[in-house]
């Protein structure tokens, strides 16, 4: 039972919070990212997203050394998401790592499939897609007036202009417009290999199973096309 | 005296007798070489080692840091090589000002941390993983890693801790190598360019073409750079009175210019990195706040510079809303490679591709004494022979013409 009256998600049984808090609890970072709180609240001054949000870097070091589940909970669905990862917080006289437990948190909520992880995540499955897919992140493609409407007219030239303007420049490994750079196909398979061996397909489908299918499907092929069954490729860490 | 000579300067007269600070006791953290060369002689993995020439700068704690001159493997980024492409063009434009040995490689991706800080969806393993393949690559290519981004620079830092300290992901990132058919390697020193940059200061200024003693510039340091594994960031005892991290004041002193200081300047840009690409109004509004405005109210700058892909997207991206909301903004961005390869010489747009980027950076051309309309025709020649099928692409002589 909480200790707050107004605690919310009262409605999810304990044991899948306790599920979840252990799991913070047993990541591997766990011991380096918290050492105690003197509640002093140096990260706070320091944090950009305490700025803007109802958000708190010292509630979440505070929340885990009292180990109060509930409201660990609530941190995990209502908050994680507004961490900038900046990891200004690393200020901390405790030599806690705020933000390394906000991502050790985030890990949680992905791996559960938590609908909120889902909803933070919505519009940015195709962000996943690129990175996943192609081994580089962003890509001179993504610059369309469209999806960045705020960053001004020279977004519209860029786009209008990609195809000449990226041959405009000199290393020839930037000639390219769906990759940040040219990856070769033996760096894809490699970068697909290593996500099916630590699980990260299985990961992608429970945050977007659209996602997910296409994914496979391309990996599949290229796996395939160089004489590889993406079947042979089963995730070690559950060994 | 206009506003601009007002701007406060790094070196500020002191009111009170100078008392040299000597830091006497042991750093406080391990020493992750002599971790890295233990594993090594167990035989976990390889170091590889960084390659001479080597140039030496101080770290935060006053450990030594070594910092290749050349043989460098350049592990790109995605954001300068998708969105900000005089960035990556002007670390290997200076490169070869110098004669550098240095490869650009196809068979290297990203560390996928960006979107592993943005959405958690990835592992310890996998992001183990994709940073030793890309080190074992760069070791099978037979150059030292150069990591162009401070993001990969700082989640590889964090990597190394985790491999040190943790044998379990070591022998799952072993197998997984295994699986790949390479070998388990790990630099002797993890450098970001912009630390080679710094180290190459002067020889960057004896080469100077264009006098920068006009121009004030603010820095913004990027956060993974030095928040991230505090201890491995660059320290100098001149700089800041070796309270904060030298990198990229460094090079604007080295090349004349003025490095003004603001109240905000350990502030992060706002990137937040999911929140650059999906959540863009809490970056604009951090970024014209709390560090372009600051930066026009304590210092107007005519530049401010900075040393990473997301820093200089988001401070320069961000101001276009800002303006249009009639806010005190209007700084352009640049990166210290960028600031630098001008300094030589560049051509601001077939190198420093600075039409990529969103301020208006033309008045400071013009101060720089750049005739940015020239410059402009220059690059558009070359754009039209492209488009019309006569040349392929942009080579570097052709860039290089003045
Ligand atoms: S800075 Fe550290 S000790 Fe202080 S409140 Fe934050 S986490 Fe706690
Ligand atoms: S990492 Fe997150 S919690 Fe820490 S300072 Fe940055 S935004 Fe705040």
């Amino acid at each position: 039972m909480s200790i707050y009256t107004d605690a919310k998600y009262m409605d999810v049984p304990y044991e899948e919070k306790l599920k979840l808090f252990k799991e913070v609890k047993d990541d591997m970072r766990y011991d380096h990212n918290l050492y105690g709180c003197y509640e002093c609240g140096i990260c706070v001054a320091a944090c950009p997203s305490a700025r803007f949000y109802d958000f708190s870097p010292r509630v979440f070091a505070q929340i885990m050394a009292r180990e109060d589940v509930d409201t660990f909970y609530e941190l995990l669905n209502d908050n994680v998401w507004d961490c900038s990862q900046c990891y200004s917080c690393t200020r901390c006289p405790r030599q806690n790592n705020p933000g390394g437990i906000i991502l050790m948190m985030r890990d949680a909520a992905v791996r559960a499939g938590l609908q909120s992880a889902k909803d933070a995540l919505r519009a940015y499955s195709r962000i996943i897609y690129k990175v996943m897919s192609t081994g580089t992140q962003v890509a001179p493609d993504m610059l369309q007036p469209d999806f960045f409407p705020d960053w001004g007219t020279d977004v519209k030239a860029v786009a209008e202009n990609l195809d000449v303007w990226r041959r405009a420049i000199p290393p020839e490994t930037l000639h390219t417009t769906e990759l940040a750079w040219d990856v070769s196909e033996k760096t894809r398979l490699e970068l697909y290999m290593i996500w099916k061996l630590t699980g990260n397909l299985e990961l992608i489908e429970g945050i977007d199973e659209g996602i997910y299918m296409i994914l496979e499907e391309v990996m599949e092929e290229l796996l395939d096309d160089n004489g590889y069954d993406i079947d042979d490729f089963e995730n070690i860490l559950e060994d | 005296m206009s506003v601009t000579t007002q701007a406060p300067a790094v070196h500020t007269e002191s009111k009170v007798p100078l008392k040299e600070f000597v830091r006497k006791g042991e750093p406080p953290t391990e020493d992750y070489r002599e971790k890295l060369f233990e594993l090594e002689a167990k035989g976990e993995l390889e170091v590889q080692r960084v390659p001479e020439p080597i140039m030496e700068v101080e770290t935060k704690y006053g450990r030594k840091k070594k910092i290749p001159v050349e043989h460098t493997w350049h592990h790109k980024s995605c954001g300068q090589c998708g969105h900000i492409p005089g960035y990556s063009t002007s670390i290997f434009w200076l490169h070869r000002q110098f004669g550098l040995d240095y490869f650009d490689p196809k068979d290297q991706s990203s560390c996928t941390a960006w979107n592993y800080y943005a959405s958690s969806t990835s592992n310890s393993a996998a992001q183990a993983a994709i940073a030793v393949r890309n080190f074992a690559q760069a070791k099978l290519d037979g150059y030292f890693p150069l990591i162009h981004c401070g993001t990969s620079f700082g989640h590889y830092k964090e990597t190394r801790e985790e491999i040190i300290h943790h044998p379990e992901l070591r022998d799952q990132v072993r197998r997984i190598m295994d699986r790949l058919k390479m070998p388990f390697v790990f630099p002797e020193e993890i450098v970001h360019y912009s630390e080679w940059i710094h180290a190459m200061r002067h020889r960057i200024a004896e080469r100077q073409t264009l006098d920068f003693s006009n121009i004030v510039s603010t820095v913004h340091p990027a956060c993974h750079y030095h928040k991230l594994v505090v201890e491995d960031a660059i320290y100098d005892r001149e700089l800041y009175d070796g309270q904060r991290t030298a990198i990229v004041t460094g090079l604007v002193e080295a090349l004349g210019a003025k490095a003004a200081d603001y109240s905000t300047w350990h502030d992060c840009c706002g990137f937040g990195f999911r929140h650059i690409l999906v959540s863009r109004d809490f970056s604009r509004s951090f970024a014209t706040i709390r560090k372009i405005e600051r930066m026009k109210e304590e210092a107007d700058p005519d530049v401010t510079i900075t040393h990473d892909t997301g820093c200089v997207t988001t401070l320069d991206k961000s101001q276009f809303a800002a303006q249009a909301h009639g806010r005190n903004v209007g700084i352009p961005v640049l990166s210290d490679a960028q600031f630098a390869a001008l300094a030589m010489g560049a051509h601001p747009y077939n190198v420093c591709q600075l039409h990529w980027h969103g301020v208006d950076n033309k008045p400071l051309l013009e101060k720089m004494g750049i005739d940015h309309k020239k410059a402009w025709e220059e690059f558009e020649t070359i754009a039209e022979r492209i488009e019309s099928g006569e040349l392929d692409f942009m080579t570097w002589e052709d860039a290089d013409v003045k």
